[in-house]
């Protein structure tokens, strides 16, 4: 073992020195003699140029950058020595990315390595590839790599290596390897007797039943055989056994591979791999060797997962029970915590809830326990074991722990406390204590969904009010509470306070009084709540209470000036309804009940975790709630939002006499009589500001609309992109599909699509022209999904290529589609996804835009004076530089239109622009033709009429000028879906509405856009 | 799959990174910034695996070195322990009780020995005396090539050059 001087010497010296400046100063000049070097090529030998690359892999491992030395690293690969190139291959594939451009220059060497008669160089090129080929490389050299691996010539070190790097291909593109002839090959692979090989090969063969599990079904026996070769430890050289155990790795893989087949028809084949299983079972002990313990337990908890899946005799289940019963009260914390996650999944199937409610005690206590993974275990399992049964029990166990719980777990715990007490609450008034109690103590981590449901349940439960209304008021007492908590009981208290009129300190005035003081405590956005809860109380007031009148006017009448819009309106309003009298008492008449829904707390935790497919959140979505909490009658409602706001009385209220009567109707009658049923977000209406935090598909976005509800007026995209006359699905499309979409252009992960059956969600990483989206088709039913067809319609400008979906969705799982991305040149055209698939007899289809635009092939950049003005004299004018005058602009402040360039990357570079009414901003954009492109744009606005403003956009290129200035114009015009509700909607809705929709009837630029 | 493999000494220093999965420079820095952050603040005698990002990450402590692999949610996580032993006993089988330093100054060296360990994330070899019998070939052919390249003749022909 010989190094190289000079890098030792090079590590020593960074490592003697004294501090991080030191070391930089050390790093640079090591950096700059690199440089000096390679630029001299001459004077370089080969063994100082391998020294240098070595040098560099060092330096890059401390963090610093040595994008220069790449292609020096690159270029070794084609020295014609192996100690050069050795180095090439190594510190490349450390250095570099499959995404990476020199890469592509190394294809042809790296090929004639592979096919070359050179085993070192084979296996050198082989390694690489398996690490960080890409697509290209699947592409060119699939077959190649498949000749290594079958070829009978080859030594096992090669074709090891061959197998591995065939399962890179194939899971860059899974084309790569041809179904047809590669099976029987696949097949014969597993009779390998070379157990470095068959590992490997086992490898590659997990990833192919992954994939497509009938294609394979020829492996399925020789699985069970190399299992049981491995169980009765024939033929495995010493050398393979790992503290005594045959090779546990291959066991695990080949089980895994099992997991993949559905079931196992053939009975010889079930019987012997059931006998294997059995032994393993029965046979696996706690030693005291760490090392020979967990090797074990390896193959014992696959063994278990296969099990489960074969759903194995009734007799062998249970013993699967009992050895997680066991394991979860060991002390090794690695067992302890395996246990309680394989209990977790033992809850998917039937049967075991009972045996598994048996050890909640000691299941319990791992939520105590000091390590924050196993609390995280436990958390999970006890949160999908909860029925009515045990309900009252875990949820005080989470209450409990809630206090000292750390803040990173907080949120998901409070969250999760919430929908097991909506659940599962065995009567209402508890539902109600765990709530406030949950507020009460981790309020920061209570999100509003969270209150407004309980707001809910006590408005559709009479019974529940005066609980309610004084829990309230005692949380009152405190002397300091949460501002949530002030939210929640100003709320019912104004709602319900009346009911406590005869208990001791619950006068109105008291109730004002006391709710008064908490005001100087909460934040701008809750003060409207305050408001809305005096003027009930005043109106509740029989007789009226003339010194209680006082006090509220002038609250009124301070807040009459103030400078939220929110707040100004309801103390106008207010003050004025307040002296009507009889219209007093029907406009501020008691909320109605609210319309079943499925709960947006659900819906949020399935939305946290989608990343954990066996979580207890899927399978605690399909379980029925108690019949303790239901609400009031299901009704669909309509899609069309309620034509009022309830303390509204600004000029969008057209009949206000209807209105007063629909919302005066007495609990209960409601969806008998009422025409005019109230939208699921009267609440959040209510709320106004509020919603805003609230997520899509939240409570202020989850209607049910079927998807012909889509085309009202202000859902031109919608409309456009589900024509109603090519409907055949009868599915309740659930959320606003062209929301989603637009919601989805600015931000990178989200849900694409959903209805009662399927979840689409998207998400995408983009690096320069190129973008990789991954759609996530989810079966939310208990029955596989059928006929599955996901088709691209590209537009002209992008190259697309989407993995084959699978023709059957089983129940309840998640499919991934890679979607490769190319930008070829600047456009707003959008990309089209035609899904359809089959549930039951019904057929559904959509057609779905794909957020593959113009915006994410944009790279932020924020320039100086310096730098941007002499690149802006350079754009001398048309066709590089447009400039335009915009009409009919959605008004916005400055800030805000700040930010809605930033949200679509194009970087606001702020006091460039003397004038503090002008916006300057930059950023790049990639396509393949343009290549990477800097684009300048400068906006501006007259501070004295803010639907206008004149627009210069300017970029080396003709077309990408055009198309940039079209899509900021878009969206300076158009007003997103999803924003909607940060505009104040009484006041401003009849200010910018009709300027809109005129700009959209004359502007070629927005009558593209409603094409689309 | 395994998705990177992270050396890190109990300082926070990095002594080696290998990444399966396309990360770029920034993400990879932030990854290790976040990852040491959560490994080395855990106290003893917990688990060894830590939930993270919605991967598993499962790691090691030996001596002043942790051994981190990031795999997926429904990897086998005892398995991949193994692997790291596994590791740890080949470096320790080639320099003869391996310590940081020896990783340090060699550290091309443990490159080179993972790359006969794992490809792809995936365990190609789980025999110690096959990966040994590999690694001093291949060191055998430098040597030779380091001889040639310091015979007489070479070094005549490399200075007319």
């Amino acid at each position: 073992m010989t190094g190289m001087r000079g890098l030792s010497v090079f590590i020593s010296d960074i490592r003697n020195c004294q501090n991080k400046e030191a070391e930089r100063l050390r790093v640079d000049k090591e950096l700059g003699n690199i440089r000096t070097c390679f630029k001299n090529e001459k004077v370089l030998t080969p063994y100082k140029k391998k020294k240098y690359v070595w040098k560099m892999l060092y330096i890059h491992m401390l963090g610093y950058d040595v994008d220069f030395g790449h292609m020096e690293a690159v270029s070794l690969i084609s020295a014609p020595k192996y100690p050069e190139k050795q180095v090439g291959y190594i510190v490349t594939s450390c250095l570099l990315n499959e995404n990476h451009d020199f890469l592509r220059l190394a294809i042809n060497t790296v090929r004639n390595d592979i096919i070359g008669r050179n085993e070192t160089f084979q296996c050198l090129a082989l390694t690489l590839v398996g690490n960080i080929g890409g697509r290209d490389f699947a592409e060119s050299l699939a077959p190649d790599v498949q000749k290594l691996l079958i070829s009978s010539s080859c030594r096992p070190l090669v074709r090891k290596k061959a197998a591995l790097c065939l399962l890179r291909l194939f899971r860059k593109n899974p084309d790569a390897v041809n179904v047809d002839g590669w099976a029987d090959r696949m097949a014969q692979l597993l009779d390998e007797r070379d157990l470095g090989v068959l590992t490997s090969s086992t490898s590659l063969l997990v990833a192919l039943v992954s994939n497509n599990h009938e294609a394979y079904s020829s492996c399925l026996p020789k699985c069970v055989k190399i299992l049981e070769r491995l169980a009765r430890n024939q033929d495995v050289p010493q050398e393979y056994t790992y503290y005594g155990i045959p090779s546990p790795w291959l066991q695990v893989k080949a089980m895994r591979a099992l997991q993949y087949f559905p079931t196992i028809e053939d009975p010889s084949t079930r019987k012997a791999l059931f006998e294997v299983l059995q032994r393993i079972l029965m046979g696996t002990d706690v030693v005291k060797n760490v090392n020979k313990n967990n090797a074990s337990h390896a193959v014992l908890f696959e063994a278990l997962s296969l099990v489960m899946h074969l759903d194995a005799e009734k007799e062998m289940m249970s013993q699967c029970v009992a050895l997680l019963g066991k394991f979860i009260s060991v002390r090794e914390p690695n067992i302890r915590y395996l246990g309680l996650e394989n209990m977790t999944r033992m809850l998917m199937v039937t049967d075991v809830q009972d045996i598994i409610k048996k050890h909640q005690s000691q299941i319990i206590t791992s939520l105590k326990d000091p390590d924050i993974s196993i609390r995280r275990r436990a958390l999970d399992l006890l949160y999908g074991m909860c029925d009515v049964s045990n309900a009252k029990d875990i949820v005080e166990e989470l209450l409990q722990y809630l206090s000292t719980a750390e803040f990173s777990m907080r949120e998901e715990l409070s969250l999760k406390a919430a929908i097991l007490a909506e659940k599962f609450a065995p009567d209402l008034s508890w539902y109600v204590d765990v709530i406030l109690q949950l507020i009460d103590k981790a309020g920061d981590f209570v999100s509003d969904d969270i209150w407004f449901r309980v707001v809910q349940f006590v408005t559709n439960n009479e019974d529940l009010q005066p609980y309610a209304a004084s829990k309230a008021r005692e949380y009152l007492d405190k002397i300091a509470i949460h501002e949530t908590m002030v939210k929640v009981s100003a709320y019912i208290l104004g709602e319900y306070g009346h009911l406590l009129a005869r208990q001791p300190g619950c006068s109105p005035s008291e109730l004002f009084s006391i709710l008064h003081e908490k005001l100087p405590t909460i934040s701008t956005p809750s003060i409207p709540i305050l408001l809305s809860t005096y003027a009930k109380l005043l109106m509740h007031t029989q007789p009226p209470d003339p010194e209680l009148q006082k006090k509220v006017w002038a609250v009124f009448k301070k807040y009459e000036s103030c400078i939220d819009v929110e707040i100004q309106q309801r103390a106008v309003e207010y003050f004025e309804l307040s002296k009507k009298g009889a219209a007093f008492m029907d406009v501020l008449a008691e909320m109605p009940k609210f319309p079943e829904r499925q709960s947006s707390l659900i819906k949020k935790a399935e939305d946290v975790e989608d990343t954990a497919d066996q979580s207890a959140i899927k399978l605690r979505a399909q379980q029925q709630p108690s019949n303790a909490l239901v609400l009031a009658d299901p009704q669909l409602v309509s899609g069309a939002p309620p034509p009022l706001k309830v303390p509204s009385v600004s000029g969008s209220m057209q009949d206000p006499q209807s209105v007063a009567r629909s919302i005066s109707q007495p609990n209960g009658t409601l969806s008998n009589v009422d025409p005019h049923n109230p939208s699921p977000d009267l609440l959040s209406d209510l709320l106004g500001p509020l919603a805003i935090e609230a997520p899509p598909g939240g409570v202020s976005t989850d209607q049910h609309s079927p998807i012909g509800a889509e085309g009202v007026p202000d859902d031109v995209d919608g409309s456009a992109i589900v024509p109603v006359g090519e409907q055949t699905n009868t599915v309740e499309v659930i959320g606003n599909i062209a929301e989603r979409f637009h919601a989805l252009c600015l931000k990178d992960s989200g849900v694409l699509y959903e209805d009662p059956y399927i979840q689409i969600g998207i998400k995408a990483e983009w690096r320069g022209h190129h973008g990789r989206l991954v759609l996530f088709l989810g079966n939310k039913s208990t029955s596989p999904l059928t006929s599955v067809q996901a088709i691209i319609l590209p537009p002209a400008h992008l190259k697309l290529e989407l993995s084959p979906v699978p023709d059957t969705i089983p129940p309840r799982a998640q499919v991934q589609s890679p979607l490769e991305v190319m930008n070829i040149r600047p456009s707003r055209d959008v990309a089209v996804l035609d899904f359809s698939y089959k549930f039951g007899t019904n057929m559904v289809s959509a057609k779905l835009r794909i957020p593959a635009v113009l915006n994410k092939f944009l790279q932020p950049l924020q320039l100086t004076s310096e730098e941007f003005f002499p690149q802006w004299r350079a754009l001398s004018g048309p066709p590089l530089k447009l400039q335009e005058v915009v009409r009919g602009v959605r008004p916005l402040a400055l800030p805000e239109m700040a930010n809605l360039f930033n949200s679509f990357r194009v970087m606001i570079c702020p006091g460039l622009d003397p004038n503090p009414n002008n916006l300057v901003a930059s950023t790049t954009f990639y396509s393949e033709i343009t290549g990477a492109m800097l684009c300048l744009a400068r906006i501006e606005t007259d501070p004295a009429d803010r639907t206008q403003l004149r627009m210069t956009v300017g970029s080396g290129d003709p077309t990408l000028t055009f198309e940039l200035k079209e899509f900021i114009k878009e969206h300076l015009i158009t007003i997103p879906m999803g924003s909607r509700a940060l505009v104040p909607a009484p006041v401003a809705a009849p200010v910018a509405q009709p300027p809109s929709q005129a700009a959209l009837a004359d502007d070629p630029g927005a009558m593209l856009a409603g094409l689309l | 799959m395994i998705h990177f493999v992270l050396l890190v000494s109990r300082q926070g220093k990095v002594r080696l990174t290998k990444w399966y999965s396309p990360y770029t420079q920034k993400e990879r820095s932030k990854v290790i910034r976040e990852l040491s952050g959560v490994i080395l603040n855990r106290g003893p005698k917990l688990c060894n695996f830590v939930e993270w990002r919605g991967y598993k990450v499962v790691y090691k402590r030996y001596a002043s070195l942790y051994f981190c692999m990031c795999i997926d949610q429904e990897d086998n996580e005892l398995e991949v322990l193994e692997i790291i032993h596994h590791y740890v006993e080949i470096l320790d089988r080639y320099f003869g009780s391996v310590c940081e330093l020896d990783l340090i100054f060699h550290f091309h060296k443990a490159y080179y020995i993972l790359d006969e360990l794992l490809i792809a994330g995936e365990l190609q070899e789980s025999s110690k005396k096959t990966i040994a019998r590999i690694v001093s070939a291949h060191d055998q052919v430098v040597e030779a090539a380091k001889e040639e390249a310091g015979s007489i003749s070479n070094i005549i022909a490399q200075a007319t050059k």
